[in-house]
């Protein structure tokens, strides 16, 4: 063989070695995605989203406690997080440059890399230890801690991206620094940052580390914030350890809700991130 | 005058928030460090040296978790690493522009995709099919000590193949990146000059090396971190072993199932010093491979590498 063939067929073979890469990691997609749905679909019905879990030995039931306990859940981290994230973003970017920042930047980074268990143990020192008792706060806590950082750099990136025109257009014509960040620049940058948020709602919406010792578990409908609440993750996992086949299927279907969750917000993100790349190209 | 005086008003607003932010990662390192100090006076570094973990007589080693968390995460990082990079070479240099929104749409959503989900796969799909792996092995494989026990299903392998799984998207999503920094013109003039693609993308390869490294170790912080799907296949038996077969145990494991269980304080402040030394590793793992990538980013495009 002459060294240019060599060359070539060695490239070839490095072309395919990569594609055959993307294979790799496409095929436990579609397997997952495949046994979610297929186990998932024969358990899911109405009675799941309205009924409470029945006990062991009985079919059916639902985990209608579990859904409102993620919804309320997820509600506290975003009521914590979307301030604290947000106005964080806003002052980085509106600040870029300075050690401050940076060192903002760097812990929100950080923040993000932070093992979420951790996170659930910190949260379990601050909120659950002192009161002597699991609460749908301390979840709400741990949860909220792992939105900050996504919410806080998502919005710095969007800001940045908002002409510098706009600004000084606004400061020219006397506005404040905060009338024009509110009433100028966060508005233009608005459907990506909520995009970042609902990115953000779909992550901690299925995480179930940082609650297993934070809000814990429930077996019944609660509503109450001091008291230990369900949530779908938690009870999925409780299903999936369990020995008995009709907790197995509920756990194929909230498997199902979650991932159909996930991959709905996900769906969203891309168009919004979509039309806004459209108005941003005209 | 007045403007002046609003816009400071306003700069200490935003940064009070932003100095929060800040302040979080030190409020969890001095939580944990404070919940572990009964653990850290009456152990010391024998904590991380001895495999006893007894928490009815009230001996506590972590070695077994931390070999099975460092275990893990190399060997899925040996799946992952070369199948990420083929994944952003692909999609970034190779395949047609019309795949590549969908490529990339497809690696976020494995990467989007719980945790618990993975995990309950892995115990019902997964580890039988590892399983029937680990039975069908020959028996003169099987004298390997990277091989030896019974076949459970459970374990070491199941545990590496599902983190590898989970930590794939991340890392090649941040190649992806990294590759994009790689000014065009270097390919072109490799191009120019009759290189094939492989011998081009070998050189944007070494050009971005640091940022790649960078990629790879953050892949490797996300690995040692991940709680639920390793839990549930990987068994959950702290030994220190080097066979893929045998059940172990990972320090996000071992919090997992007992944190709820601590009923004294000693037994609680074990926990938590795991939880403050996975925090720590975590910690130094993403600050050097964020310094690699950024110093990759901030290398004026058009430059040649040195």
């Amino acid at each position: 063989m002459t060294r240019d063939a060599r060359r070539k067929l060695l490239s070839r073979l490095f072309v395919g070695a990569c594609a055959l890469a993307v294979l790799l990691a496409l095929i436990p997609l579609a397997f997952v995605l495949f046994f979610v749905v297929s186990q998932g679909i024969q358990a899911l019905s109405v009675t799941f989203f309205t009924h409470m879990p029945v006990p062991v030995g009985e079919t059916g039931g639902g985990m209608l406690n579990s859904i409102v306990g993620t919804l309320i859940l997820t509600g506290l981290a975003a009521a914590m997080a979307i301030p604290i994230g947000v106005i964080s973003g806003i002052y980085m970017s509106e600040y870029p440059g300075t050690r401050f920042t940076s060192a903002v930047r760097f812990a929100a980074d950080t923040l993000n890399g932070v093992p979420s268990i951790v996170i659930g143990v910190f949260a379990y020192g601050v909120a659950v230890l002192p009161f002597k008792q699991f609460s749908a706060l301390a979840g709400g806590l741990a949860l909220g801690i792992m939105m900050i950082p996504i919410i806080a750099r998502t919005t710095e990136e969007l800001l940045l991206l908002v002409p510098g025109a706009m600004r000084e257009g606004a400061l020219a014509l006397g506005a404040t620094r905060a009338r024009a960040v509110f009433t100028v620049i966060v508005p233009s940058a608005l459907p990506g940052i909520i995009t970042g948020v609902v990115l953000a709602l779909a992550r901690v919406a299925g995480e179930t580390a940082p609650l297993l010792f934070t809000s814990f578990n429930n077996r019944f409908f609660t509503s109450h914030l001091t008291q230990p609440i369900s949530s779908i993750t938690v009870q999925v996992f409780t299903y999936a350890i369990s020995p008995y086949e009709d907790w197995h299927r509920q756990a194929w279907a909230g498997a199902l809700v979650l991932v159909t969750f996930v991959l709905v917000c996900s769906l969203l993100a891309r168009f919004a991130t979509a039309r806004v790349a459209r108005l941003r190209g005209q | 005058m007045r403007i002046r005086s609003r816009d400071l008003a306003f700069r200490l607003t935003t940064g009070a928030f932003a100095l929060a932010l800040a302040s979080l990662v030190l409020a969890i390192g001095y939580e944990l460090a404070r919940q572990s100090g009964l653990s850290l006076q009456k152990f010391g570094l024998q904590f991380w040296r001895t495999s006893t973990w007894d928490p009815v007589a009230g001996e506590f080693g972590a070695l077994p978790f931390i070999w099975g968390t460092l275990y893990s995460s190399v060997l899925a990082l040996l799946i992952a690493a070369p199948v990420s990079l083929g994944i952003a070479v692909f999609v970034s240099e190779l395949c047609p522009q019309r795949l590549r929104t969908p490529l990339v749409f497809l690696t976020e959503l494995l990467a989007a995709i719980p945790s618990i989900v993975y995990g309950l796969w892995g115990i019902f799909v997964l580890v039988p099919a590892v399983r029937a792996l680990e039975t069908a092995m020959p028996a003169w494989l099987r004298v390997l000590p990277i091989f030896s026990g019974p076949p459970l299903g459970v374990g070491m392998l199941a545990a590496a193949v599902i983190l590898a799984v989970m930590v794939i998207p991340f890392t090649s999503a941040i190649a992806r990146e990294v590759l994009k920094t790689v000014p065009l013109a270097q390919r072109e003039a490799a191009y120019a000059l009759g290189a094939t693609p492989f011998e081009a993308i070998r050189a944007a390869l070494f050009y971005a090396r640091t940022g790649i490294i960078g990629a790879v170790m953050l892949g490797f912080g996300r690995a040692l971190g991940e709680t639920m799907a390793v839990t549930m296949v990987i068994g959950n038996n702290p030994q220190v072993s080097a066979s893929l077969f045998a059940p172990q145990y990972t320090m996000a494991a071992v919090l997992a199932n007992e944190f709820t269980e601590a009923a004294d304080e000693l037994y609680l402040s074990a926990l938590v010093e795991i939880g403050l030394v996975l925090f720590i590793i975590t910690l130094i793992v993403n600050a050097l491979s964020r310094l690699l990538i950024w110093s990759m980013a901030s290398r004026t495009p058009g430059r040649v590498a040195a």
